[in-house]
């Protein structure tokens, strides 16, 4: 018997046709495409095979796991995201113990150069045994598993850009999966975590045109990260106006105008928190009345205070400004000693 | 490191590094010289009155103002434009802070004794538009003038271009031109700064130090003779 396809295993679980193409009309608005497609994702999805996936998580805090599975209630995004063969995942078969292992070995040969692979966490390229799992170091079953892949999606900023494990001073030498696998189609989903959205967004785009997403220079699927926070900031025409916070608890945070002064990455930061949402759309954190961290960047750890406005500048250590102290008085001291003895030169001549 | 962190780092610490080392060689290499002794007979002892040619220079003279009014008036515009979007203007605010705090451990108020309001962003994006403008016309003219284009050299130029950069680049980044992404405007905006900082006391820009103590010290010098200020 084949696998069931997407729309089978959805009805099984009790989704209805309203509920189901709401969702198809809402991720097709997500994705940017016209609202007449949401038929065609529709149809797409009710006849989808369940795409074998391989989930590898590495050197992360399983936050980006928390995200995508316990973010919320069950929800469609949440089916989708069940209606997809889950193949391996070690943090959700920690007790399958071995035979995790061994499913994750079958899933790669009886879909070889088919099966989708999500990798979570960065990868250490420093001493192997930094992170192991059941024995085996990262980098090898990156490497392994990368090479039946159709395509590869780097889950949250560790997989994408490195993260905070691959933070200054950056002691396991971790890496995002682009430095390691060069020759397959890349996908960076990154946030500390990502939204869920985004990756069943990103799911339901390549199981209706069997194709991953247009992809910025980063790598970023454009429809999720194409704007900054600070483009669709509900709180932006404080900043027009001139109007900031000056702490977290005075006047201006408490009417709600504009928290670049506290630090605020939202105009840096391409992500779709402020339009998507979280906790099923509840609010995001500069709604919450916490300025934006720009966690989806790469190198977010290491570009400064989290509360250092966007404007002031990374001097180091004062070194570099002492020493010009140093050498332009000498240099000035030096040249009017030169004048001062020209001058006598020429009054005694 | 993208070009941003790069702007907002390494290439600030150079930049502001090269600029007090400029600053401070010029300066000290002028004011340590050895003034000559005026062996003349003091025609007014009072020379300290002269210092008031500081502000008579700083307003035409009416003998004069058919010749000079463009000039004032676009000097002016310019100047007023240009100081009150780089001392008023929110973020700029935020840098100099951060700087006080870099240097004394505390904000602004422990640093010099005072802090600022900021004004709101209609009225600096205002006033930068006037400065560039000003900057514009000032440039025409210069060009379109036989005498200026003559007696004009590259330091008039890059001097001109040096100030009009950040000027734009700024006004870009606030207004997220065309779509352009805020952080490579930014990015753009402290470069151009950075340029300028890199250029200023090694050209006609150096005047914003010297201007002051030079008429200061021509308006004693002027008063001790009993030359008409």
């Amino acid at each position: 018997m084949s696998a069931p396809s997407v729309g089978e295993f959805l009805r099984s679980r009790g989704v209805t046709r309203r509920d189901f193409m709401s969702f198809c009309a809402s991720t097709a608005t997500l994705l940017g495409l016209p609202p007449s497609l949401a038929a065609r994702i529709a149809t797409a999805l009710e006849q989808a095979r369940r795409p074998s996936v391989i989930w590898l998580p590495f050197q992360e805090c399983t936050g980006c796991t928390e995200s995508i599975t316990r973010a919320h209630g069950a929800t469609l995004e949440q089916l989708i995201f069940d209606a997809i063969s889950l193949d391996y995942q070690h943090t959700l078969q920690a007790a399958a113990g071995d035979a995790a292992e061994h499913a994750r070995a079958q899933a790669m040969k009886d879909n070889h150069g088919r099966y989708l692979l999500i990798v979570d966490g960065s990868i250490p390229t420093g001493n192997a045994g930094y992170s192991t799992i059941a024995g085996h170091d990262n980098l090898t079953m990156l490497k392994e598993a990368a090479e039946g892949a159709a395509a590869i999606i780097a889950l949250g900023t560790c997989a994408a850009y490195g993260g905070i494990p691959g933070a200054a001073p950056n002691p396991t030498g971790a890496v995002p999966v682009g430095e390691i696998v060069k020759d397959k189609p890349i996908v960076n989903v990154p946030g500390c975590p990502p939204i869920p959205v985004v990756i069943t967004g990103v799911l339901v785009q390549y199981l209706t045109f069997g194709k991953l997403p247009e992809l910025d220079a980063l790598g970023r699927p454009r429809a999720f990260y194409g704007q900054t926070i600070h483009d669709r900031c509900y709180r932006r025409p404080f900043y027009e106006r001139g109007q900031f916070a000056e702490t977290f608890d005075d006047e201006g945070a408490r009417r709600g105008w504009c928290l670049y002064k506290l630090g605020c990455r939202g105009p840096t930061t391409y992500n779709a928190c402020a339009t998507v949402k979280w906790n099923n759309g509840t609010s995001f954190p500069i709604e919450a009345g916490h300025g934006c961290i720009g966690c989806s960047e790469p190198g977010f750890w290491d570009k400064g205070g989290l509360y250092q406005p966007l404007s002031t500048g990374r001097w180091g250590d004062a070194r570099t400004v002492g020493t010009a102290v140093g050498v332009g008085a000498a240099l000035g001291i030096a040249s009017a000693a030169l004048a001062r003895k020209r001058q006598r030169d020429a009054e005694g001549g | 490191m993208d070009l941003l962190e790069f702007a907002r780092g390494p290439a600030l610490q150079w930049s502001v590094s090269i600029f007090i080392v400029g600053v401070l060689w010029r300066l000290l290499g002028v004011f340590l010289l050895r003034s000559k002794k005026d062996l003349s007979e003091p025609r007014n002892p009072a020379a300290w009155k002269g210092l008031r040619l500081i502000a008579l220079r700083s307003w035409p003279r009416r003998e004069f103002l058919e010749g000079t009014a463009f000039g004032e008036v676009m000097g002016y515009a310019f100047h007023v434009g240009f100081l009150v979007s780089l001392f008023f203007f929110a973020p700029h605010v935020l840098f100099f802070a951060d700087v006080a705090r870099g240097l004394s451990g505390t904000d602004l108020q422990g640093l010099i004794g005072f802090r600022w309001p900021t004004l709101p962003n209609g009225i600096i994006t205002l006033l930068s538009a006037i400065s560039v403008a000003a900057l514009l016309a000032v440039l025409v003219h210069r060009l379109v003038n036989p005498v200026k284009r003559l007696i004009s050299n590259f330091d008039d130029y890059f001097s001109w271009f040096v100030t009009f950069a950040p000027l734009v680049t700024g006004m870009a980044a606030f207004a997220h031109l065309a779509g352009w992404p805020y952080e490579r405007l930014l990015a753009y905006h402290l470069l151009s700064v950075e340029l300028l900082l890199v250029w200023f006391p090694f050209g006609k820009l150096m005047h914003a130090f010297t201007i002051f103590a030079a008429r200061g010290t021509t308006g004693m010098i002027f008063e001790r003779r009993g030359a008409s200020l």
